[in-house]
């Protein structure tokens, strides 16, 4: 059975190239994650409960379930500024503010997390402000929540740029002249364009936020049932050898990781959608 | 999961007529807010990094790399990098040539497949390794008895490094591949090119600022990449330290200044990165407006 | 309501777009402004929707006398249809034609009843009824250009603006839709002004011509008046195919027709289409220019001829009925005479 339709078969490499990426695929990313989900398997059921929760883990998961949301849903809407700012207004240092929107991306998270903690620590440049107002941002869970603000930054505002810089200036012209506001353009005709490209934005902030390690375990504290999260519950339990409840807990977040990764693909499918005009 | 850094997917922005803009103090606002959540969010920790490691003075600073095991973290950070992103760039190469260049059935599965390590969170990804090569893994016993280690070892660090950084080059390859079409490479084979001397030939120099891009953001992510190193690690120091790794320990003894100053290195690569790849996409639109 | 524009001035940086344009658009009339891409025709017909501003100080806007140069887009009361229809996607046909109804101002806004009313009565009028549920994905080109325009017409515009409105769509469909637009203006009676680089449509639909040039106006006319008095060569090139031959080729053939010694003198030059062409075979001392058949073309209702001239290698294109083909019996490489039955020269056009 061939799997390639005859007429593509003219280019050459397609066993070689496709065999290679399946064998690397499968040996890199594939096996090593099905040992995570064998693992499990084998834990009876109680003890699988058990592992996934027990109020400490509960609580781990309100937390990073709660402030990535959180984090996320204030990226969309200042990462929805931020990148309306950079397609449409020009300004000195635009492209420089271009650029450091992939700073997230491109630095360390453990810098992140030592810097971040620097700034908010009570004699830290911000933290010394806010804590004479009994506002403790280091080792609280407003500390992890900034944190995760950090890190997806990016990811919403790089979804958006290139779907706003595609929009046809007719549209909003037509509007105009039909006599509508400027707000009213906006609300009717920009943001429902914009609508799928905003919800995979904050999909892939909150699953970015969900599994980030690095920048929040410096300025969260780690307290168990408080500033603890998920992924450090992991680490923890690893380390005193409890495998089964570490790979436990890892597979209920490999289950959310890759439903979100299948919510994204089908809101990219669903923007898609009206297309062909 | 197509998050935009791809370069096939970065536009040019344009400006609009006049009838389509909004009052002057509203754009002066949004710039304000744009400005100052950016300035408050991203400067103000690269600020920091700086300021914390100069506290004691520039000699403490340059002391902070003298230390023998802050130069191995920094041999292990680069050797890790050095390894990992050549894997993934052939794979990358092999799996954009799969997936522009020819139409099978579960195409969009495999493309979905290869953004996974993208959706596991760091911690995961080195625990899934230590399940199979740790003591109590499936190789385990295996690994003990010929006497080779891989988890709180380096190799450990090498394969954490080469899945987190796994997709880099493969989503940056593959729309960019899918945009430039066949028909080049098609006019090669019928002028008489072998596969090889197509894609030498024909595909790279089409692909090199893709490439380059690629290659990049797969570095600064393998030499930055805490979670999962932290797993496999063991933490040993001057053995399994990279650069991150190293920052965590100095830090948690509050050695504060070293910590920053090694800190520091990696914003520089983080910097370095960022201007790189504004330089990439600005010759790649140059590139594809002279071949219009 | 009639459209004026007074010595409007516009300029993008180093280019300039609009020098010192007048035009003035009768009411109820459907005008053409014509031109090649860059001519300005486009930058014009936005100036007066109030989609750009001519430059400040430089040029008025008039609509039935009132000043509105500087009335924004919305207020001005046009309908503007563009070429590539800018329909709202993520809306069905209903919605986009309600659009502008609904964004009225709460005082202004009609009720949801009377906009579903007025929305079917558009839908027939621009024969797309039954189609208000579907999405501008779902339509051809021809359908969306008419909801696009029904959508215009929606809040009851005083002028309607067309920018290149066929350019998006198939021959066929443009050859339709223009000739719909033209019956659907003597319905409705609006003033209608269309940008169009398409001389044959806007020669066939147009009350009225205005053809433009490297930003400025070169004639303003019936489409009779401008093909068969053309102002200048530019006009007379752009409308159809031309010859254009030497004042002296003439002098020596004997053709001198109703040119003035003075312009075959100075070896002006004389422009003629290729239907105005009389051939004959060669007889010596007849008068006419003698050339050698090149290549004869004889698919479609004409009978097109490739000459070369004898004297001055110079190439004519003529075109005769295939009736008068047979009847001279004409093949490649016979020695004819040519002949004008109408030409042209214009005064400033003098080379030495």
């Amino acid at each position: 059975m061939s799997l390639v339709r005859p007429e593509r078969s003219v280019l050459p490499g397609f066993g070689l190239s496709l065999g290679f990426t399946l064998f690397y695929l499968g040996l890199v990313v594939l096996v090593p994650l099905s040992a995570a989900f064998l693992r499990t398997a084998g834990m009876s059921w109680p003890a699988f409960v058990e592992a996934v929760a027990s109020p400490r883990v509960l609580a781990s998961y309100r937390l990073s379930f709660g402030a990535s949301s959180l984090a996320a849903l204030v990226n969309v809407f200042f990462g929805f500024i931020v990148a309306w700012v950079l397609v449409r207004y020009g300004f000195p240092g635009r492209r420089v503010v271009d650029a450091l929107v992939d700073l997230p991306f491109a630095l360390p998270t453990a810098v992140a997390g030592i810097a971040l903690t620097a700034i908010y620590a009570q004699n830290g440049w911000v933290g010394r402000f806010l804590e004479p107002h009994g506002i403790h941002v280091a080792f609280t869970r407003l500390g992890v929540f900034i944190a995760l603000t950090f890190i997806g930054l990016p990811f919403v505002v790089r979804t958006l740029q290139p779907v706003l810089a595609e929009l046809e200036p007719e549209i909003e012209e037509v509007a105009a002249s039909l006599g509508a506001s400027r707000w009213q353009t906006i609300s009717r005709v920009i943001l429902p364009e914009l609508l799928p490209a905003l919800l995979t934005g904050f999909a892939l902030a909150f699953a970015r936020a969900l599994g980030e390690y690095g920048s929040v375990v410096f300025i969260s504290g780690n307290m168990p049932m408080r500033t603890e999260i998920t992924p450090l519950l992991i680490i923890t339990k690893l380390e005193q050898y409890d495998y089964r409840g570490a790979t436990a807990i890892a597979v209920v977040l490999l289950v959310v990781s890759f439903l979100l990764l299948l919510l994204i693909n089908v809101l990219q499918k669903w923007s898609r959608r009206f297309q062909r005009v | 999961m197509a998050v935009s850094t791809s370069l096939a997917a970065i536009h040019r922005p344009h400006l609009l007529p006049r009838a389509t803009h909004e009052a002057v103090w509203v754009r002066w606002l949004l710039t304000g807010i744009a400005l100052l959540f950016v300035g408050f969010f991203l400067v103000l920790p690269l600020a920091a990094v700086f300021t914390e490691a100069l506290r004691r003075g520039v000699g403490a600073y340059f002391a902070s790399f003298q230390d023998a095991d802050a130069l191995a973290a920094i041999r292990l950070t680069l050797l890790a990098a050095a390894i990992a992103v050549p894997c993934n760039l052939v794979f990358g190469v092999a799996a954009a040539w799969a997936i522009a260049k020819f139409d099978f059935r579960g195409k969009s599965l495999l493309t979905t497949l290869i953004d996974l390590p993208f959706a596991v969170s760091p911690v995961i990804a080195g625990l899934i390794y230590v399940l199979i090569f740790g003591l109590q893994g499936w190789l385990g016993p295996w690994l003990l008895d010929h006497n080779l280690k891989v988890i709180f070892a380096v190799p450990g660090i090498v394969l954490a490094t080469i899945f987190v950084t796994f997709p880099f080059v493969a989503r940056e390859l593959i729309p960019l591949m899918q945009a430039q079409g066949n028909d080049e490479e098609y006019a090669a084979m019928t002028l008489g090119a072998s596969g090889w001397q197509t894609f030498r030939r024909v595909t790279l120099p089409n692909i090199k600022w893709g490439l380059f891009y690629g290659i990049i953001l797969c570095n600064a992510r393998a030499m930055g990449e805490f979670g999962a190193v932290s797993v496999v690690s063991g933490h040993i120091r001057g053995v399994t330290n990279t650069m991150p790794l190293h920052i965590e320990i100095l830090y948690n003894e509050y050695n504060f200044v070293a910590a920053f100053a090694v800190a520091s290195l990696l914003v520089l690569l983080a910097i370095v990165t960022l201007v790189l790849k504004t330089f990439i996409e600005w010759k790649y639109h140059q590139a594809r407006r002279a071949a219009l | 309501m009639s459209i004026e524009a007074r010595q409007i001035r516009k300029t993008f940086g180093q280019f300039t777009a609009l020098d010192g344009v007048d035009l003035r658009v009768p009411r109820g009339k459907l005008v053409a402004l014509l031109g090649p891409s860059g001519s300005g025709k486009t930058t014009l017909l936005r100036i007066i929707a109030g989609l750009e501003q001519a430059d400040p100080g430089e040029g008025r806007i008039l609509f039935h006398g009132e000043d509105v140069t500087n009335v924004p887009a919305g207020q001005r009361r046009v309908g503007f249809v563009f070429q590539h229809y800018a329909l709202f996607r993520h809306m069905t046909v209903f919605e986009n034609i309600a659009f502008g109804l609904r964004v009225k101002r709460r005082r202004e806004r009609p009720e949801e009843a009377q906009i579903a009313t007025r929305v079917r009565d558009l839908l027939k009028l621009v024969q797309l009824d039954g189609l208000d549920r579907r999405y501008p994905f779902q339509l051809s080109g021809g359908q969306r250009q008419r909801v696009a325009l029904a959508r215009a017409l929606a809040v009851d515009p005083k002028v309607l603006l067309l920018d290149e409105p066929f350019g998006a769509l198939d021959a066929r469909v443009r050859k339709e839709l223009r000739r719909w637009l033209r019956r659907f203006h003597d319905e409705i009676h609006l003033t209608t002004v269309f940008v169009t680089h398409d001389q044959e449509e806007a020669l066939e639909i147009a009350d009225e011509v205005v053809i433009m040039n490297q930003a400025r106006v070169e004639q303003v006319g019936t489409p009779q008046q401008v093909y068969d008095r053309p102002a200048s060569p530019f006009v007379y090139q752009f409308l159809g195919d031309v010859n254009v031959l030497t004042g002296q080729a003439l002098a020596r053939a004997g053709l001198s027709g109703r040119h003035s010694a003075a312009t075959l003198e100075a070896n002006g030059h004389i422009y003629v289409r290729p239907h105005d062409i009389e051939v004959v075979r060669h007889q010596t001392g007849a008068p006419g220019i003698a050339a050698v058949i090149q290549h004869i073309d004889t698919a479609g209702p004409q009978a097109r001829l490739a000459l070369e001239q004898v004297q001055s290698r110079e190439g004519i294109e003529a075109e005769i009925s295939r009736a008068a083909l047979e009847d001279l019996k004409l093949q490649a490489n016979d020695l004819v005479l040519v002949r004008l039955r109408q030409s042209r020269s214009f005064a400033e056009d003098y080379h030495i």
